[in-house]
């Protein structure tokens, strides 16, 4: 492998880190903030992938972004709506906005599988335009993730230190306290779900625009790379403030992606990258709970061992 | 009045085997700036009776009055816009993960919801959490988690009057702390009460405690009060008589380690 190949092979997996990375900062507000572990987020990513295709193909790639983030919104209300108003529980409203949205997909895409980009205009497109007479002409998808990454982490930043920021991060933490304090916690976690799906979109219009197509199945396995990543940056930044670890969210992203180039390069199949996310979730997830029984079994094993010499003399 | 139960009942799992009328036409009213204690053996219903005051459910007939405005049917968050609560877990008044001056800020609410903490809500934290004299003031950004059981009730209690609630109910808020610490929590609850006039319901298992503090105590049973004194006749009971009424009024023979004679 050359300094190029490796090269190349470090930007693909920063592009697609960064762009994915909108998807972990989703779930890094709903799956960390708000305790809820959003199941939609497969459909929603597909969502905001086919709403921007379709409307970047009508030929407005700006609004294109606006359009997948309002219907991320739009999923994310249904999905709140239906765990707090309707009593259904919060894994089975996600799953069911998830099948939900796989006709609603195909709808959208009148009746098509695939939307492809390849004459419209999209704010890579556009991006590449603009920045053709400078050095940065070949970086073009980096500089749009970028922005976007940037923009979603500040945002995140002021928002969560909010007032109605710290409610939501409340309702995961202690949702008596939301109540005591006169909020209501339907309401921060339909706010939350809103927000982290409108994200969730965008991240699904962004990578459909820069692979200039948007399939039904873009976002399938999305949620459990998302866990993957977001558990990953979690590990390396376990603590810090809201900045911190949403960086720390963006950097596992990165890393997951660059692991999995490494393994493609290593002729791991393609099609083996979504068992590799849910090893790393388990890994991620049972990881802290074995070692804490580790101490708990190593006790059971010398107990066993010294009544078996007892047993024996 | 500043609080009036009528009637209030309240049935769990009615229509089943497991049926339990737990509130039986509950009669009640408080004056304003009132401190009663109350008091009553195990599933008499006063955790109960909170519950149906700050709306953790539905009472099945009754009403409820706060300051002369019904609340019978009103949703839980917006009671507590007047109603302060504390429980016997300390865990419950405050979110582990956030810091202080954010739980803080939270309870403070008001100044709209983008709002962020100001160095004016920062000062004035600091001052209320001076007054617990637990050196909170100085670990205002650390998570609460880290904070000792004792320190988390004072948290809350600090919490639950930042702005002074019309009623504040204490469900054996200092059972689950050591005595030294549960005098001085009692003692803040004191100075808080009376500094801001709070009308209070103070549920207690110290006989003590009940009759030394406030103006009034209550004894519960089977869901309703079966004891109300207040003033001389109050003064003029001592605690083994408290206790001989308690017996009389549960109508049974009490083996309840709970109940401390102090
Ligand atoms: N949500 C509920 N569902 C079913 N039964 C309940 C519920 N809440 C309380 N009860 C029952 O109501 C009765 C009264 O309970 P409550 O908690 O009010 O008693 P308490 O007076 O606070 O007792 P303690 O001194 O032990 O705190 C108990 O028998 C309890 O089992
Ligand atoms: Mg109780």
């Amino acid at each position: 492998m050359n300094v190029s190949a490796i090269f190349s092979l470090g930007q693909t997996a920063l592009e697609l880190g960064l762009i994915c990375s909108l998807t972990v900062l989703a779930l890094y507000l709903s799956y960390s903030m708000l305790n809820v572990c959003d199941l939609s987020t497969d459909g929603c990513f597909t969502l905001g992938a086919v709403v921007g295709a379709t409307v970047a193909i009508a030929g407005h790639p700006y609004l294109a972004i606006l359009a997948a983030m309002a219907a991320g919104i739009c999923s994310g209300f249904v999905t709140a709506f239906l765990q707090t108003r309707m009593g259904v529980d919060s894994l089975l409203s996600g799953i069911i906005v998830n099948t939900a949205l796989y006709s609603i997909n195909i709808a959208i895409m009148q009746g098509a599988s695939l939307l492809s980009m390849n004459k419209a205009e999209t704010v890579f497109t556009r991006m590449k335009d603009f920045l053709e007479p400078t050095p940065l002409a070949q970086q073009y998808k980096l500089v749009v993730s970028v922005i976007a990454v940037a923009a979603v982490v500040v945002f995140l930043t002021f928002f969560l230190n909010t007032r109605l920021g710290l409610s939501i991060r409340a309702t995961g933490d202690n949702v008596d306290m939301v109540q005591a304090s006169s909020i209501n916690p339907v309401f921060t976690t339909t706010v939350g779900l809103c927000v982290a799906n409108a994200f969730t979109g965008l991240s699904g219009c962004l990578l459909a625009q820069s692979q200039k197509s948007a399939e039904i199945n873009i976002g399938s396995g999305m949620v459990t790379i998302a866990l993957a990543s977001l558990l990953i940056g979690r590990t390396l930044v376990p603590r810090g403030g809201i900045l911190v670890r949403a960086l720390g969210a963006v950097l596992g992203a990165f890393i997951f992606r660059v692991v999995y180039a490494v393994a493609l390069r290593l002729d791991m199949p393609a099609y083996m990258l979504k068992l590799v996310s849910s090893v790393i979730v388990v890994l991620a997830i049972s990881g802290p709970y074995l070692r804490r029984r580790f101490p708990l079994l190593m006790r059971r094993i010398q107990g066993a061992r010294a009544a078996g010499k007892g047993g024996n003399s | 009045m500043m609080l009036t139960l009528s009637h209030i009942c309240k049935t769990f799992y009615p229509g089943t085997v497991n049926e339990k009328r737990v509130l039986t036409d509950l009669n009640l009213q408080l004056a304003s700036g009132d401190f009663v204690t109350i008091i009553g053996s195990n599933g008499a219903g006063k955790s109960t009776m909170f519950g149906a005051i700050c709306g953790d459910f539905l009472v099945d007939g009754g009403s409820i009055l706060l300051d002369g405005e019904d609340i019978t049917f009103q949703p839980a968050h917006l009671r507590a816009r007047h109603i302060g609560r504390l429980f016997q877990d300390p865990m419950r008044g405050s979110a582990p993960g956030m810091t202080i001056e954010e739980n803080l800020a939270l309870a403070a609410g008001g100044t709209g919801p983008f709002s962020r903490i100001s160095r004016k809500d920062r000062d004035r934290f600091r001052q209320r959490l001076a007054l617990l004299g637990m050196g909170l003031e100085d670990r205002m950004k650390q998570p609460v988690g880290l904070l000792s059981g004792g320190q988390r009730q004072a948290l809350t209690l600090l919490m639950a009057t930042m702005n002074p609630p019309k009623l504040l109910l204490l469900d054996e808020h200092t059972a689950a702390l050591d005595p030294a610490t549960a005098e001085k929590v009692l003692q803040l609850t004191k100075e808080i009460v009376r500094e801001h006039r709070i009308t209070t319901m103070m549920v207690t298992h110290n006989m003590q405690n009940a009759l030394e503090l406030g103006n009034r105590t209550l004894m519960m049973d089977g869901g309703s009060i079966v004891l109300d004194v207040a003033g001389e006749q109050r003064s003029a009971l001592t605690v083994a008589e408290l206790l001989e009424r308690f017996r009389a009024g549960a109508g049974k023979a009490l083996d309840n380690d709970r109940i401390l004679l102090a």
